[in-house]
C-alpha cells in the first residue's frame, strides 16, 4: 500500500499494512498521548487524533492458556506492550510461560501472513 | 432525572422447558415451540393473546421474525436482542418496560436449541475477532481460561477449587431427575480429565445439550387471575464492557460488580436476603468471579468461599439448584434456564431439590467471553 492509500483506508488496513512491511505499529493520541489497540477510529477516551508510532515491543505476560487438541497444542496469551495496551499474541518458542514473565515481540511470517508473536526476554530466558 | 422502578411492575405466569438433554428428530424452533405453548397454555392464555415476543437463539438471525411465523402469532411488540446466554435476563427487563408502557399485554420470553443432537457441539454465530485470528483462539474456552490464569496467579486460586464448583453442580443435579448429567463424580475425576485449555479441563466445562425454555409475563396486577402463584419481577441490571477478552479490563473482575448492584438496587433487596442464587455456569470459573462480583465473597476469595462443600446441597448458600450448566442443561444459550429453576424454586415446585421457604432469587445471566452481564431479581408474592 502506498503512503496515499494508506492515508485513505482505515486503521486496521493501515495496521497490517505496516506489519506486511515488517513494523509493529501502534495507535497513539497526540492531544492526550494514550495508546490504542486493536487499532480504531477513537481511544476510550473519546481522542480521536491518532497517529501510528512504531511499538517499543517490549510487554509482560498478563494472562496465558495453552490449547490442547489432536492436531498439536499452542499457546495463547493476553501481553500488556509497555505503551500501556493489551493484545493477545502467542510465544511460539515455548510450551507456557509465567503470568508477569517479560516478553519481546517480534513477526513472524505464518501462513495466513504476518503476525506479532512474542519471545520470553533475554533477562527471562535464562 | 431519576428512574422510575420497575419493581413488582411485571410477574411470570407461566414457564416451560422442552427438550431438556437429548431431542432427537427435532428441530431447534420446534423445540422452543413446544416450550412456548406449555408456558402460554399454563397461563390459561391461548398463543393469540401474545402481543409481546422476546426472543434471541444461536441459531436464528432474526429470531422474533421466526418464533412469530412460527407460532401465527401478530405481536405489537417484539425484542430479539441478543446478548448471548445473558439476553434473557434482559428480556425480562425489556418486557416489564413493555409491559409497564402499555405496549403489550402478554409477553412471551423464549429460546431453544438442538445443537447437541445436530452436531453435539457448540452452535455459535458469533464472528471471530480480527485481530485474534492469528493466534487461533477457541472460544469461548480460550477466554474463560485466560480468566481462569489470571484469576490463579493473582489470587491464589487452585485447581482443586474449581473442581469443587464441579462436584457442588452434580450433588445438585444428582437431586433433579431433569438433569443430563447424573451420577457419582469424585474429586480425582473431575482433577484428572482431559485438558482442554489449561488450567481448565473437560471437566470445567459446562454441557453441550439439547434444549427449549419459554415463559409468560403480564402486568402484576394481572397476575393473580392467571396464576395461583405468580414469580414476580422485582429488578434487573445490565452492564456491558468489551466484546473481544483482550478488552476486558481485568480478567478478574467482570460488569456484574454493576450489574447485580443495579438490579438489587431496583429490587431493594439485599445479599442476605437471597435465598436461591443461579449463576450463569459455563464453566467453573464463572461461578467463583460471579460469587465475588456479586458481592457474595470479597474479591479473590471465591475459590477459597466455595471450598467444602458450601454451594453444594447442605451448603450455606444455595447456588445453581437445578445442576447448571455444568450438570444439567446447557444449549448455547442458558440464561433462561436460570429463570426456569429460580420460578421453580419459588413456586416449591423443584421436587427433592427444592430449598425451604425460597422466596427471593437472583439469576445472573452472561454473555460472551465474560462480556455482558446482566442480572434479575424474581420474588414470591411475599416479596412485594
Amino acid at each position: 500500500m502506498s503512503e496515499i492509500e494508506r492515508d485513505e483506508a482505515g486503521p486496521q488496513a493501515n495496521y497490517e499494512a505496516f506489519l506486511a512491511e515488517g513494523r509493529f505499529m501502534l495507535q497513539r493520541a497526540g492531544s492526550t498521548g494514550e495508546y490504542v489497540f486493536w487499532p480504531r477510529v477513537t481511544t476510550p477516551s473519546g481522542a480521536t487524533d491518532l497517529e501510528w508510532v512504531e511499538a517499543s515491543g517490549g510487554g509482560t505476560i498478563y494472562a496465558i492458556t495453552i490449547n490442547r487438541s489432536r492436531k498439536g497444542s499452542w499457546n495463547v496469551a493476553l501481553i500488556d506492550l509497555d505503551e500501556g495496551v493489551r493484545m493477545m499474541s502467542t510465544l511460539p518458542e515455548v510450551e507456557t510461560a509465567e503470568i508477569g514473565a517479560r516478553v519481546k515481540a517480534r513477526i513472524e511470517q505464518a501462513e495466513d501472513g504476518p503476525r506479532v508473536v512474542f519471545d520470553l526476554a533475554a533477562e527471562d530466558a535464562a | 432525572m431519576s428512574e422510575r422502578s420497575m419493581r413488582g411492575k411485571s410477574a411470570i405466569v407461566g414457564m416451560a422447558t422442552a427438550g431438556v438433554g437429548e431431542a432427537p428428530g427435532f428441530s431447534a424452533m420446534e423445540l422452543l415451540g413446544q416450550a412456548a405453548i406449555a408456558a402460554v397454555g399454563e397461563a390459561g392464555l391461548k398463543l393469540q393473546d401474545i402481543d409481546g415476543v422476546f426472543a434471541a437463539t444461536s441459531s436464528h438471525a432474526f429470531p422474533t421474525m421466526s418464533v412469530v411465523e412460527y407460532l401465527g402469532l401478530t405481536p405489537r411488540f417484539f425484542d430479539g436482542t441478543n446478548v448471548g446466554g445473558s439476553s434473557f435476563e434482559l428480556h425480562l427487563l425489556q418486557a416489564t418496560l413493555a409491559l409497564d408502557a402499555g405496549l403489550c399485554d402478554a409477553a412471551l420470553v423464549c429460546y431453544g436449541s438442538n445443537q447437541r443432537t445436530a452436531g453435539g457441539k457448540l452452535v455459535s454465530m458469533s464472528e471471530p475477532q480480527w485481530h485474534e485470528m492469528p493466534y487461533r483462539p477457541r472460544h469461548p474456552i480460550t477466554a474463560y481460561a485466560l480468566a481462569a490464569s489470571r484469576h490463579m496467579a493473582q489470587f491464589g486460586t487452585t485447581r482443586e477449587q474449581l473442581a469443587d464448583v464441579a462436584l457442588a453442580a452434580r450433588g445438585w443435579a444428582n437431586l433433579n431427575p431433569e438433569a443430563f448429567a447424573r451420577g457419582p463424580l469424585t474429586k480425582d475425576e473431575v482433577l484428572s480429565a482431559r485438558m482442554v485449555s489449561d488450567p481448565l479441563s473437560k471437566a470445567d466445562c459446562c454441557l453441550v445439550t439439547d434444549g427449549a425454555a419459554a415463559c409468560v409475563l403480564v402486568r402484576a396486577d394481572r397476575a393473580k387471575d392467571l396464576c395461583e402463584k405468580p414469580v414476580y419481577f422485582l429488578g434487573a441490571g445490565a452492564a456491558n464492557y468489551h466484546r473481544s477478552i483482550v478488552a476486558m479490563p481485568d480478567l478478574t473482575v467482570t460488569a456484574a460488580t454493576d450489574s447485580g448492584q443495579r438490579a438489587l438496587e431496583m429490587a431493594k433487596a439485599g445479599r442476605d436476603e437471597l435465598d436461591l442464587v443461579m449463576l450463569y455456569d459455563a464453566f467453573t470459573i464463572n461461578t467463583i468471579l460471579f460469587l465475588e462480583d456479586l458481592g457474595f465473597c470479597p474479591k479473590g476469595e471465591g475459590g477459597r468461599f466455595v471450598e467444602d462443600g458450601r454451594i453444594a446441597p447442605g451448603g450455606e448458600l444455595a447456588v445453581n439448584t437445578n445442576g447448571g450448566g455444568l450438570s444439567c442443561v446447557h444449549p448455547g444459550m442458558y440464561g433462561l434456564f436460570l429463570i426456569a429453576e429460580a420460578v421453580a424454586q419459588i413456586r416449591g415446585e423443584a421436587g427433592e431439590r427444592q430449598i425451604e421457604d425460597c422466596e427471593l432469587a437472583l439469576c445472573h445471566g452472561n454473555g460472551g467471553t465474560l462480556s455482558s452481564q446482566c442480572t434479575a431479581i424474581l420474588g414470591s408474592e411475599a416479596t412485594l
